[in-house]
């Protein structure tokens, strides 16, 4: 407490603090002239007398340090003095300065500007309170390869009954068809229990969300909006509470908006974005028979307060263990059925992950680069100011002081520069979101918060700390006598730092080699992934979507059964192929539209073989997509045995399926599939018989080669999810609005929505890989300039320091060429050994991405061979200006001039 | 050669207040000639670092300063006790009769006193 008194007084003092000074120096000068007065009158001659005074004073000069070091604050006042130098020494230079900003701001706005991302996205992923209790809960089937296969209502209530959750809950996500005003619209729902905002953790800014003790069966008919679908759908309406909503023909009380910044949690951007929730007990009808084998929903939920993830985990393994003695015929021993509590946090992230590591690895490396420059710039600057070091030495200085000296300059330069890097990361924000992909999580709440600025700050002071001191040190170590006599001829300080400063470019040129080498790796993967056979022809295809409402009333659906569907589709087909342009057209489900389906457990079924998948067992789960027979000739898969569907293929015809090759591979090994019989269903008897065989295609993920795929008749099954296909010379701006009308002919209550080539879809699959990969290229780019002008600005400082030799060396008649080699191999030198470093540290680095990349070895010869040439060249012209320099030097002016 | 005793700190600034109250007003230099002949020649006070003291009452708000002349006419900067210095005089000189009081009676106890 005293302490902190003292301090504000002497903080107080700081401002006071020459004022006190002047007046000690008075009052010190008034006592002189007292006491030489009373030494005169005591008969001393004047001299004498003044001379007692001042004695019996004592130091005046020392009374008045020691009075003012008492008062005041002399570290801070020390700080004050060095900041004014120092800005004074940068705007003496402001080449200099200038350059070492600008680079500094390149560094750390880079750096932020990544840690920006990784700040919303990977340390704050859940905009939730007390996220940390936030679980996924993942059920598996490892035993016949089965990830995520969802819970049933039976399993459901079992976690309830675990006593370790607070709340557990199931969602699904699909479509609704908004009807009432002009046209009809697609939402993008989620059903849920209606714990499942309680479990989130977040409450309506209107009304109310579901209530936790509601335990209706079936569907309860309330919803609740998100803020974007209340201003968008209802013009913000204030007594939207009293409005009920017509969804899928069925009616619902709206009973609660969402505040503007909830974020539903999710995997795709569309389930953050979601409009609209509907909650049910998913027990009774329009729900499947809560039996225990009918998996249904994803569970999340939330853990009792103080419970880690672990000791959860353990008390789930109990209850799996329990459960599958209990009901040994729903969880036989082979599947090997097991629940995983995941983190929420992580499974938000998901595969991003590891791109946003590599990126921020990669800022990083240019931020290493920016600083190792700038650290070259003020060695370089060391030796132009040895002579004015020396003499503040000679003054006495002490070293510590000159190194805090040195520091402050150092510090003003890096944190100048990263307080320029904010401010042009601030007002460029909205230019560079637009790069960023919209599948990254959280994309809406990047933002330049304070803790990204606080990092910013943090980063610039270690930095300019780390990378100032050895230059100072360096800088104030230097030998007196020597540098005054001799300052420009080379002296020992400087050649230890022009050995500092050949490492620093060393280790500059080692860095940017290794950003190189990712680049390329990265580059090589994208390009092979663009060129890869997808196994389908995407040129010219437009794929259009539309939803079949789905009324929990099974008397208002208008599409019970397979042929009412058949009908409404074959007249949309009929009339889609008299739109100008169009040569074909099929129609599929969602899933069946290559690379724009999320994967969704929906789509997987239960493959029960006929003969070898008894009752009992666990069959494997495979992917499933309904299509029209035109789908396989308009997307160009070719069949391999057997025959596609065809026409006179009906709902009363025996059902039949077509496979790709990599079930066939998988299922019937060595056999024959076609003739075949399967069941995709658990409960239901019909057999389907298996007519075809068609060639791999990567509708999954272009990474990926074969994934085995079931393709069912549109014609024999029902689906809501619809993506009409088109092919031909078609206008994209206007192909909608003419497929609508041509849909909303057949019925005016289907919507129709998100109109896409599939080239576009393609390519919007590979939007992270193409943002790392022009990130990581952008920065390795960087690198390189750095690295160039580093090896550059160390040449040129060489060059000047051997001038003297050089001069010597052509005067003694050495050959222009001669010094021109000299210089470069130099230059080369340099470059070999960060070469050997940079390999080095890439092949390191290449195995840690090794997962990023495809198609090409993380020991990729051509990658590594082209990039160090790459180096080698750039190392080389950036030597050759000094080098040409050095070569006309005139050993006459030269040798004079000394 | 035996040294003067240095000032106890602390104790310089109670002589200051001391002799402001007695003598009443005063500039610097009178101040450390009138310690100096109370105390006799036995203490050694560096007279400059009477002033930094000055300085630091004031601030305090122990004395004040003023212009005034002095016996010769000369303008000179007057010191005086405030009504919080002589407050403070009052406080501090009860604290160090009670000290010296203590001490004296530790020096007057002899081994054979002890029970």
């Amino acid at each position: 407490m005293r302490l902190l008194r003292r301090f504000f007084s002497r903080l107080l003092n700081f401002g006071a603090g020459r004022r006190a000074d002047k007046r000690l120096q008075e009052e010190l000068a008034e006592h002189l002239v007292f006491q030489t007065d009373e030494n005169l009158r005591a008969g001393m001659s004047p001299a004498e007398a003044r001379r007692q005074a001042v004695l019996k004073l004592g130091a005046a000069a020392a009374i008045r340090e020691d009075h003012h070091a008492e008062q005041s604050l002399p570290f801070v006042e020390n700080l004050f003095f060095d900041l004014k130098y120092a800005v004074r020494m940068l705007l003496r230079s402001p080449g200099f300065a200038f350059i070492a900003i600008a680079t500094m701001a390149l560094g750390v706005g880079a750096t932020t500007a990544i840690y920006s991302v990784i700040d919303a996205t990977l340390l704050h992923p859940l905009p939730y309170p007390n996220p940390s209790e936030l679980v996924r809960i993942q059920d598996d089937l490892p035993g016949v390869g089965a990830q995520d296969v969802s819970v049933s209502v039976p399993e459901w209530k079992d976690l309830e009954n675990s006593g370790i959750f607070q709340y557990v809950a199931l969602d699904y996500f699909a479509s609704m068809n908004l009807t009432g005003s002009a046209q009809p619209t697609r939402i993008a729902y989620k059903g849920v229990t209606p714990n499942y905002f309680a479990m989130l953790g977040v409450g309506a800014q209107l009304g109310r969300t579901f209530d936790p003790g509601d335990h209706t069966p079936g569907v309860i008919p309330e919803v609740v909006l998100s803020d974007g679908l209340w201003k968008s759908a209802f013009g913000a309406d204030p007594n939207i509470l009293e409005k009920t909503v017509r969804l899928d023909q069925d009616v619902y009380q709206v009973v609660g908006v969402m505040p503007p910044g909830f974020r539903d949690q999710g995997q795709t951007s569309e389930e953050r974005n979601m409009e609209l929730w509907v909650a049910g007990g998913f027990a009774a009808f329009p729900f499947p028979p809560a039996l225990r084998n009918s998996r249904f929903g994803t569970a999340f939920a939330r853990l009792k307060p103080g419970l880690s993830v672990a000791s959860a985990q353990a008390h789930i393994d109990a209850l799996v263990a329990s459960l599958k003695k209990q009901y040994p015929e729903h969880y036989p021993a082979q599947a090997a059925w097991n629940v995983r509590l995941i983190p929420l946090a992580e499974t938000v992230v998901g595969n991003l992950r590891q791109s946003l590591f590599l990126l921020f690895g990669a800022v990083g490396l240019v931020l290493l680069i920016s600083c190792v420059n700038v650290a070259n710039l003020l060695l370089a600057r060391a030796s132009a100011r040895g002579r004015e070091i020396a003499v503040r030495q000679a003054l006495g200085a002490a070293r510590m002081r000159l190194i805090r000296q040195l520091l402050t300059e150092s510090l003003l330069l890096f944190l100048l520069g990263g307080i320029t890097g904010c401010a042009v990361l601030f007002f460029a924000r909205k230019f560079l979101l637009q790069f960023i992909p919209e599948s990254l999580p959280r994309l809406n709440d990047i933002s330049i918060s304070w803790g990204v600025l606080a990092f910013a700050i943090v980063v610039s002071v270690v930095a300019g700390t780390i990378f100032g001191l050895a230059p100072a040190w360096l800088t104030s170590g230097l030998n007196l006598t020597e540098t005054l006599r001799q300052e420009g001829r080379g002296s020992s300080g400087s050649r230890r730092r022009s050995r500092l400063r050949r490492g620093l470019v060393i280790g500059e040129l080692a860095l940017s080699l290794v950003l190189m080498i990712a680049a390329g790796l990265l580059l090589r993967s994208f390009s092979d992934l663009y060129r890869v056979n997808p196994g389908f022809n995407p040129g010219r295809v437009m794929a259009i979507e539309t939803w079949l409402p789905f009324p929990n009333d099974p008397k208002a659906n208008i599409y019970s059964t397979p042929t009412q569907e058949a009908v409404m589709l074959r007249e949309v087909l009929r009339r889609n192929r008299t739109i100008p342009g169009v040569e074909e057209t099929a129609v599929g489900d969602v899933a069946a539209l290559p690379l724009g389906h999320v994967k969704d457990d929906l789509n997987m079924f239960p493959l029960i073989r006929e003969g070898q998948d008894l009752p009992g067992s666990q069959p494997p789960l495979i992917a499933t997509s309904l299509v029209s027979p035109e789908y396989f000739h308009l997307l160009g898969m070719t069949l391999l045995r057997g025959r596609l569907f065809v026409d006179q293929d009906l709902e009363s015809t025996p059902l039949i399926a077509v496979i790709n090759q990599a079930a066939a591979r998988t299922y019937w090994p060595n056999q024959d599939p076609v003739g075949k019989r399967v069941r995709l269903s658990a409960s239901k008897p019909d057999w389907t018989t298996i007519v075809g065989v068609i060639a791999d295609a990567r509708t999954e993920s272009l990474a990926d080669a074969a994934i085995p795929q079931v393709y069912l008749n549109i014609y024999q099954r029902l689906s809501n999810d619809l993506a009409f296909f088109l092919r031909g010379p078609v206008d994209p701006a206007t192909i909608a609005a003419q497929v609508r009308t041509q849909i909303q002919a057949v019925d005016p209550n289907l919507p129709v929505f998100r109109a896409e080539t599939l080239n576009d879809v393609l390519s919007s699959s590979l939007s992270v890989r193409r943002f790392s990969l022009e990130m990581v290229a952008l920065f390795a780019a960087t690198a390189l300039l750095l690295a160039g002008l580093g090896i550059y600005g160390t040449i040129s400082y060489l060059v000047n320091e051997q001038s003297r030799e050089i001069a010597i060396r052509l005067a003694l008649g050495a050959s222009r060429s001669n010094i021109l080699r000299m210089v470069l191999r130099q230059g080369l030198s340099l470059a070999g050994a960060g070469a050997v470093l940079g390999v080095a540290g890439a092949l390191i680095v290449s195995h840690l991405m090794a997962g990023l990349l495809f198609g090409v070895s993380p020991n990729d010869l051509l990658t590594f061979v082209g990039v160090t040439v790459v180096l080698t060249v750039v190392a080389l012209a950036a030597s050759c200006i000094p080098a040409l320099r050095a070569m006309r030097l005139d050993p006459m002016t030269m040798l004079h001039s000394e | 050669m035996k040294e003067k005793p240095d000032v106890l700190q602390g104790t310089l600034a109670l002589m200051v207040l001391k002799t402001l109250d007695v003598i009443g007003p005063q500039h610097g230099w009178g101040i450390a000639r009138r310690i100096e002949q109370i105390s006799g020649d036995l203490l050694a006070v560096n007279q400059g670092t009477l002033y930094p003291l000055l300085l630091k009452l004031e601030h305090e708000g122990s004395i004040a300063s003023g212009w005034g002349a002095s016996e010769n006419n000369r303008r000179a900067r007057f010191y005086r006790l405030t009504a919080a210095g002589r407050k403070q005089l009052q406080s501090e000189t009860r604290d160090w009769e009670q000290t010296a009081a203590i001490i004296a009676r530790f020096f007057k106890v002899k081994a054979e006193d002890l029970p």
